[in-house]
Order: C-alpha cells, then structure tokens, then sequence
C-alpha cells in the first residue's frame, strides 16, 4: 500500500499531537504567560505556564494554529513541565525537532519555533 | 477547446515536476507564470540592447531608451489611458500605492479622513495609515457584507466632505468580488474625495478602460500579468498627478538642481527617479502583447468559466466552505476556501505533496479575516493557461484530503 500523501512532510508525531494534543487548554492561575503571531500565517500561540520552588509545575497552550506549529507546542510544554525554571527557559527548537521527526520545510520552520520563542518569552525573568 | 489548450505549451514552468505529479499551479493571483516571449524578450535585450536610458547618447542608450519608452507606450494602449504621460513606472503595486499615499498625505490636515474597505489587501491599508500618522488624519473602512461584498449603504455613511481620498481594491485578492469602481468613484468625486484603485486582482483579468472608470489614480503589477518582478504601473489622470509633489529624488525625476534646490522634470518622469527596470519594462511589452493577442474578453470569459467550475466542484465536497459571493455573481479568477478540522497551511501542504500549488494564510488581508471570523484560508487562483482539469484535480486532492491528517 502507498503511504498517503504527505507521510513524509508530517510525521506520526505531528499527526498524533496534532488530533489529540495533550497540553492544550486553559491555565487560569498561571504564573506566567506570552503570546506572539507567526507573521506569515497570522497563527497564535499562547504559553501559559505555572511556576513552583523554581520549577515549571504546569504548562498549557491555546491558540489558531496549523498541525505543525500545534505538535511543536505540545512538545515544548512536554520538555518543559517539571524542569527547573531556568533549565526550561533554555529549550530550543532543536529539541523540538529531534520529537518532531518530521521533514520540516525552510517556509515552515517559524510554525516550529513560534511556541519555543513564546515560552522563552514567557520564562524570561 | 478551451483558452488554455492553445496557451500551455507557451509556458515552459508547466512541464515541471512536482513531488513527483505533473505541476497545477493554481497560485497566480500571487505571482503569475511568463510566457517564453517574455523569457525570451528579456534576455534577447541583456544579450543585444542593454545600456542606462534617457542620457546616453550611444547606440545602445538610445535602443534601450527606445524599448522603455515604447514600453509606456503599450501599457497606455492596454489600459485605454488618454496619454502617455499619465503611465508611470514603479517596481510594483504596493510601491504604487506607498507612491500616492505618500504624496497626497502631504497634502491632508488634521480633520481630514481616508475612507478604506474591509476587504483591502495590507499593501492599500498600510501606507494610508502611515500617510495619516502624525497629522490628525483619520482612517475609515466601508465593512463588507455576508457574502462578500462591499455594504453601499454602510459607505454613503462613511462618505462625507471630511473624506478626503477613498482607496479601494477593483477586484478582492481574497474573495474575488468586483467592486463597483464607476458607481465608487462617482460617489467619491462628489465630496471632492481623490480616488485611488488597486487593480493588482483586476488588470491581468479583465478589459480595461481606464478614462472610463472615472478614478484619479490605478495601480497594478506587472508580475500578476504575465510580466517580470520588479516592474508596475501607477496610472494618474494628468490633471492628478500633476497636482502631486514627488516624494523621492534623484537623477531623471529634476529639471535642473542646485545646491539647495531642484526643479522637477515633466510627467512621467518626475515620479521615476534613478535606472529604472529597463529589462523588466521589455518583458512587461511582451507580456502585454501576448494577453492582447488572446485578448482580454477571452481571458476574462476564461477564468469567469474556471471560477464557475471551482465554486461548484469545491462547494459539493463536504466539510469544504468557499468564501465571497454566491455562484450566479459575477467574480474574479480568485476562490478562497476552508477544510474543516484542517488548517489553511497544512491543506496546502498537502496539496503540494500531489503538485498542486495553492496559497494558504491570511493574503495579506488581516481586516477581512477578521470580519469572516477566521484565521485563513485556502486559495486558488487562474489565468490563462490554468485548465479546467486543473480545477478537477484539485477538487478530487480535497476530497480525499481529510482522512490525511
């Protein structure tokens, strides 16, 4: 059987978090939060995180945003929830990538790095 | 037989392919494709004719100064403009429109109003509301009903003797509709509002009679027509552009130039200051010859009939929505729609992955996405050498694209 169309470009991870994303949702009592666009799209992402003793205890995310820039942030709030603040704060995009799996074109990299950049935003002191 | 049946072998990018599927670019409101007569006029000038224009008194000045200027000379006919001094050349749409925004902002006092609509392309928002910073000008919309038309009556509100410029696009590049320039400007000319169309959408599409549409100024891009990058056309009513101040300088807009002062040089020139795109008006000559060859009723019957076609496939596949005015209006060759569950990017995506080239986001258009409540969409657009069965492929891609992701 032929791989459909797109096996390549989207990944079973993207497509597993992008039907069933497990940290998306609200945080009312965040601690910290951001939010940006991606200007070439005009996708949103908001980073809600909750700090405790110096640690990320809980991040969330909401927003308008394609299957790749909604894998990315589930994945940055994965790497991120229950790590020492400042040790989350450095997340990159490379670390996404390396969960992403996924063969990610130059004209969509910013759909990647767009929750990362939002996080650091969010965790900066 | 259907117009692209005698056009696609003229267009060499056609025979690519793409993610292993014979390429249907349906992106053209974009950028369009060249035909070879463009390709080949172009480089036939670097190879024989190039030289700087206007003051090189040598052969190839005067060739390349020649070719320019017969350039100008094309674009008046194509467009039915009255004279030639009324075609200035600029490097595209949105230059032309920073152009006059820039210029008649000066012009503007504190009370003063520029009225828009909801439906323009960032590039005819932008540069107003720069025009307006700073000087107690104020900018104003006309909203854009249901289905994708401009609100007349919501705009005889919005008009008044504050209105001093009304900017709008001819033809929507996210929904296709046709605005009402004659009735638009008429209304505008009355509160002695200056009146300023953005044509990108509607001159490589549709006849044009400039002098009849009753506008000040007419903007499009030589790109969206068949032409080279780098090249467009402002067109002003000579009595208009007279009355406008330059707002750039440098060598060919003067007449003469002193230490602290200049005079300017005539129409057209006075607004082309510095080289201009010489081989990029060459390639816009053979660009324009080649659409009035095919002719523009035809072209336009064309895409009319492709967007006829793409409105009806596309609306019977379920958990598709096209946007902009219900079939049965008349609209332009552009159809904007969205895959439920599916975001606009990820569809073109996809699509790509079968050789289909569609655009996807908000079309420089964020006022409109936000008046449809969404963030994006999916759109596909035609000209001249896209085929219906272009328009059947995509239809059958979306059909089976929703069980992709």
């Amino acid at each position: 059987m032929t791989p459909p169309a797109g096996a390549g470009l989207y990944s079973d991870t993207i497509r597993a978090r992008w039907r069933q994303p497990r940290f998306r949702g609200d945080l009312p009592d965040a601690t910290v939060q951001a939010e940006d666009v991606n200007p070439l799209c005009g996708d949103r992402v908001r980073m809600m995180v909750r700090l405790q003793n110096g640690s990320v205890e809980t991040v969330r995310f909401t927003g308008d945003s394609c299957a790749i820039c909604t894998a990315s942030a589930d994945v940055t709030a994965e790497l991120t929830e229950g790590r020492p603040t400042t040790e989350a704060a450095r997340l990159t995009a490379e670390d996404v990538l390396a969960i992403l799996q996924a063969d990610i074109r130059p004209t969509r990299m910013r759909c990647v790095t767009l929750p990362v950049s939002v996080l650091q935003k969010a965790l900066r002191p | 037989m259907t117009l692209d049946d005698t056009t696609r072998g003229d267009f060499p990018i056609l025979a690519r392919i793409v993610n292993g599927h014979r390429l249907v670019y349906l992106d053209s409101a974009a950028s369009s494709q060249r035909p070879r007569t463009v390709i080949e006029a172009m480089s036939q000038y670097y190879a024989t004719s190039h030289a700087n224009v206007h003051r090189s008194i040598h052969t190839l000045g005067e060739e390349a100064t020649a070719l320019y200027e017969a350039a100008r000379d094309r674009v008046q006919r194509f467009i039915g403009a009255a004279r030639r001094e009324e075609v200035v050349f600029t490097r595209g749409t949105t230059d032309g429109l920073n152009l006059v925004a820039a210029a008649l902002g000066r012009t503007l006092r504190p009370g003063d109003e520029i009225l828009l609509t909801d439906m323009e392309h960032h590039s005819n928002i932008v540069p107003w509301q720069m025009a307006a910073r700073d000087r107690g000008v104020t900018v104003r919309s006309i909203p854009v009903t249901a289905d994708g038309r401009l609100d007349l009556d919501g705009f005889e509100r919005l008009l008044g003797p504050r209105t001093r410029v009304l900017a709008f696009a001819h033809v929507s590049n996210v929904l296709g509709t046709f605005n009402p320039v004659a009735h638009l400007c008429d209304r505008a000319r009355r509160v002695g509002a200056v009146t300023v169309v953005d044509g990108a959408q509607a001159a490589p599409h549709l006849p044009l009679d400039i002098s009849a549409l009753g506008c000040d100024f007419y903007v499009f891009s030589s790109h969206k027509m068949l032409g080279p990058t780098g090249i467009g056309v402002l067109w002003g009513r000579h009595q208009a552009l007279e009355a406008l101040e330059p707002t750039r300088g440098g060598g060919e807009m003067i007449k003469e130039v002193w230490i602290d002062h200049a005079t300017w040089n005539d129409l057209p020139w006075r607004f082309e200051p510095g080289t201009p795109p010489i081989a990029e008006a060459v390639g816009l000559t053979a660009a324009l010859e080649y659409l009035e060859k095919l002719g523009m009723e035809r072209v336009a019957e064309h895409e009319r009939a492709l967007a006829r076609q793409a409105i009806e496939v596309l609306g019977a596949i379920p958990g598709i929505t096209v946007y902009g005015p219900p079939a049965g209006v008349d609209r332009g060759a552009v159809v904007s729609f969205s895959v439920d569950g599916l975001h606009p990017h990820d569809v073109a995506a996809l699509l790509d992955q079968e050789g289909i080239a569609v655009r996807a986001g908000h079309h420089c258009a964020q006022p409109l996405m936000r008046t449809l409540g969404i963030t994006g969409t999916a759109r596909a657009s035609f000209s001249v050498y896209t085929s219906p069965e272009d328009v059947s492929i995509l239809a059958r891609a979306l059909g089976a694209l929703r069980t992709q992701l």
